[in-house]
């Protein structure tokens, strides 16, 4: 019998995130990759069937991305990693879409409905973080975007702030939190 | 700003794990215990005839009562803040105090004299009860939620309630060691009055706090 897709995806997924929770920042790069090809095609459905646009879809997506990090203990590696993830996702699109006046926000579709979809350009410019980014304290918002758009190392961004790595790395885990939170009181 | 760039900035913090959930939760339990118990022999302490009073069932039976409702609350709360655990079936076991307290009631209206009743459900206490186990459910409870807030409850009012019973548990089995009334009428009547405030400030903590 050939495996189910799904059951393969799970089984990588996990695996994947059992190594980045060791601290593999490539297997983890790569799982959120994966993560967001497989959740964006499904929030996108949602909102479709909710009758909202989809130009901040790219949104939704780094929302449930930075919940999925931040959570990440809440996933109890004896279960399977998939359902968690959709919860993370469902969670998140629903929250976005009432934040948009949706009264009956429709849930996600399981992942194994919709094919995996790349990032799209988003047209409107601005996203939700480089605004919340606005929120952080000018040394975190530097660090953010140096690891981020300018694609710099935390050493290298260390040597850079005459830093120590343990300082960026914790100021880096600190901005997260803010934009998490930042995000959180948008809602509200 | 990319997906795939915030992506970098999400990787790139893959190493910042603080302890498992379950091991905050403990430590929170420990820590608001460890305040409530102070803050209680600092206040009252035990009833001068504890020791005594420890070689009667139904001064036992109350501490059994307070701990079948500490353990499962603290374990669903705990449950529950998983983004994908649904509430059904777990809730079930919470009717494990309610059917220790009911079976203890049963009893005692079979043995004592039914125009002992009314005196022993009211007891001397019942106002201390009431106020009281709020009172020292307050550390645990504060304890508690700031710890869930690791969490990703899909139900957070439910989960801060479960949080408010958790607590209320400690608090109940602090102030039963002072408690004099040790009847189960007294018991089944009062304590779960006193629980049932405490869950609901839980309730409303973890609709302002538990949210993600």
């Amino acid at each position: 019998m050939a495996p189910n897709p799904g059951d393969a995806r799970e089984i990588a997924w996990a695996a994947a995130m059992r190594a980045a929770l060791t601290g593999d920042e490539a297997a983890y790069r790569r799982l959120l990759g994966e993560i967001g090809r497989a959740i964006r095609p499904a929030i996108r459905a949602a909102f479709a069937r909710s009758r909202q646009g989809d130009a901040d879809i790219e949104d939704v997506v780094q929302e449930t991305l930075l919940a999925i990090h931040l959570k990440r203990q809440t996933w109890d590696a004896t279960q399977k990693l998939t359902p968690w993830v959709h919860a993370i996702a469902r969670h998140k699109a629903i929250d976005a879409m009432r934040r948009r006046g949706v009264r009956r926000a429709e849930p996600i579709e399981d992942f194994e409905a919709v094919l995996a979809a790349p990032e799209t350009a988003d047209p409107h410019g601005r996203s939700d973080i480089e605004r919340l980014m606005q929120t952080l304290a000018p040394r975190a918002r530097d660090i953010v975007r140096a690891i981020s758009l300018e694609e710099q190392t935390i050493t290298a961004t260390a040597a850079r702030l005459g830093m120590s790595e343990v300082a960026v790395r914790v100021a880096l885990h600190r901005a997260l939190k803010g934009l998490a939170a930042a995000w959180k009181a948008a809602q509200s | 700003m990319k997906t795939d760039d915030f992506i970098l900035a999400l990787s790139a913090d893959a190493a910042s794990r603080g302890p498992t959930l379950g091991r905050r939760v403990a430590l929170a339990l420990a820590l608001g215990t460890c305040v409530s118990l102070a803050l209680f022999m600092a206040a009252l302490g035990p009833r001068p005839d504890v020791t005594a009073a420890a070689h009667t069932m139904r001064f036992d039976l109350k501490f059994l009562d307070t701990l079948a409702l500490l353990a499962p609350a603290a374990l669903i709360c705990l449950r529950l803040s998983r983004p994908e655990a649904s509430a059904g079936a777990v809730l079930a076991w919470l009717l494990a105090p309610v059917a220790l307290l009911a079976l203890a009631v049963g009893v005692e209206l079979a043995t004592v004299p039914a125009e002992l009743w009314a005196r022993r459900l009211v007891g001397a206490n019942w106002w201390h009860c009431l106020t009281l186990i709020p009172l020292f459910a307050i550390p645990p409870l504060a304890a508690l939620i700031a710890a869930l807030r690791e969490g990703a409850p899909r139900y957070p009012g439910l989960t801060g309630a479960l949080a408010g019973m958790a607590a209320a548990g400690v608090s109940a089995t602090i102030y039963a060691t002072n408690c004099t009334d040790d009847s189960p009428l007294f018991v089944a009547t009062w304590y779960p009055l006193a629980t049932g405030i405490v869950a609901l400030a839980g309730f409303f903590a973890g609709r302002r706090w538990l949210r993600w």
